[in-house]
């Protein structure tokens, strides 16, 4: 072992986008040294079948994340707007296309 | 995001984007594209969204008078959804190349046009209902084909858009079903909203496709996947069974079953009156600009204060 440089290169997370047309979505994250080297690392990571036609990777200390906390501020509002849901509507069974 | 790229000559640059077409294939932000790909999508895209950031205007007029609590909850979420469209559109079309200023200058400035639909008045409540039905109902018939345009971030946008909408039309034709059980006031109103609103929908779908010079070029890329006429036929055969099941006549005299077609037949939508709220003259052009102008110009202090606050904050973590 030597007593080279410790410090962790930064840390990147990897989105694919499985087809064209669809979105990128999120498969992982990956230690690199700068962005040409994480999108290189990623491509041999996480696309060694042929799993998508692009890659983004984004420094993980450039993404802000709500934080499990907020759940319920965020999110609970929502749960007493049923009327936001077309199910809410009763339209009877002869109403066609609707 | 930086990554370098072979320069190619443009014929095989060409030949790519056309297979990717051919095969019925999404264009994505990154590939290449031909100038006038890039061109007709920023138009098409910003237009829809202009329409879905003023068609809050004719609606949002009644919130304060809504009939009931339950009536006001589900008009506020519906324009506020219309509120969201509009900024997946923009999202969207900003993946081409353009900037979000640019894009509402263009439209403050009446450079770039929106629905023709938005320049009618809503008169009465029963028109909340109307535009569910029926505007609602003519934009899901338009915007089910566009879930599959060739350009990636649109087609998903409108899958996003689609989903919402179908809350649209349901709260409006049941808020029309509901008024119909009412008394006969209340049923007038509705025919009356009907009336009003059934010519300017079958406008929706633009132009005849003889007189749509531009609807070619956009079918063989893929923007369009189906004809104004096509669309507007298929919202015909559509609204007729569920007008008769609502009780309401439409103003048509020449709508009638076409048993060889297997289409109804329709009359003829009038057109000079499509030019002439196109191009600026509809009872509510004016008002519709001058409201949206307001609304950005009063906004202002809003978007410098989070901008100033904003820099306050990054200044004192550099500290
Ligand atoms: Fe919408
Ligand atoms: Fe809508």
């Amino acid at each position: 072992m030597t007593n080279g440089d410790r410090r962790e290169w930064p840390l990147y997370e990897v989105f694919v986008r499985g087809k064209r047309g669809l979105n990128h979505v999120h498969v992982g994250s990956l230690h690199a040294p700068d962005d040409a080297m994480a999108l290189r690392h990623a491509r041999d990571v996480y696309t060694r079948r042929n799993e998508g036609v692009s890659i983004w990777v984004v420094r993980a200390d450039a993404i802000t994340a709500s934080s499990p906390d907020e759940k319920d501020p965020l999110f609970a509002p929502n749960g007493d707007k049923v009327y936001r849901h077309p199910t809410f509507y009763e339209i009877p069974e002869n109403v066609p296309h609707m | 995001m930086t990554t370098t790229v072979e320069p190619e000559p443009q014929e095989r640059l060409q030949a790519a984007f056309d297979a990717t077409i051919a095969r019925h294939d999404r264009i994505e932000p990154r590939d290449w594209m031909p100038e006038a790909y890039r061109r007709t999508l920023v138009r098409q895209i910003a237009q829809h969204a202009h329409s879905e950031i003023i068609g809050m205007q004719p609606e949002g007029n009644w919130i304060s008078r809504a009939p009931s609590l339950r009536r006001k909850a589900i008009l506020l979420a519906k324009v506020q959804d219309e509120a969201g469209h509009g900024l997946y559109l923009y999202s969207a079309c900003e993946t081409l190349g353009v900037s979000r200023a640019e894009l509402t200058d263009l439209l403050l400035t009446g450079r770039q046009k929106y629905s023709s639909i938005f320049n009618y008045p809503t008169l009465s409540y029963a028109d909340v209902g109307t535009i569910g039905w029926l505007v609602d109902g003519a934009a899901i018939c338009n915007q089910v084909p566009l879930c599959r345009t060739s350009y990636g971030p649109y087609g998903r946008a409108m899958i996003r858009i689609c989903k919402e909408e179908s809350f649209h039309q349901r709260q409006g034709y049941e808020l029309l079903m509901t008024m119909m059980r009412g008394t006969d006031a209340q049923r007038a109103m509705v025919q009356e909203s009907v009336d009003r609103f059934w010519w300017p929908s079958l406008m929706m779908f633009g132009p005849p496709d003889e007189r749509s010079p531009n609807s070619g070029q956009s079918m063989a890329w893929g923007i369009k996947r189906n004809s104004n006429d096509e669309l507007r036929q298929r919202f015909v055969d559509m609204s007729v069974p569920q007008a008769e099941a609502l009780g309401v006549t439409l103003p048509d005299p020449e709508l009638r079953w076409n048993e060889e077609r297997g289409h109804y037949d329709f009359g003829e939508p009038d057109w000079e009156e499509f030019a002439a709220v196109i191009s600026g003259n509809g009872p509510c052009n004016a008002q519709r600009l001058a409201h949206r102008r307001a609304a950005h110009e009063d906004g202002a202090w809003v978007r410098e204060a989070a901008s100033a606050f904003a820099a306050r904050s990054t200044e004192e973590e550099v500290r």
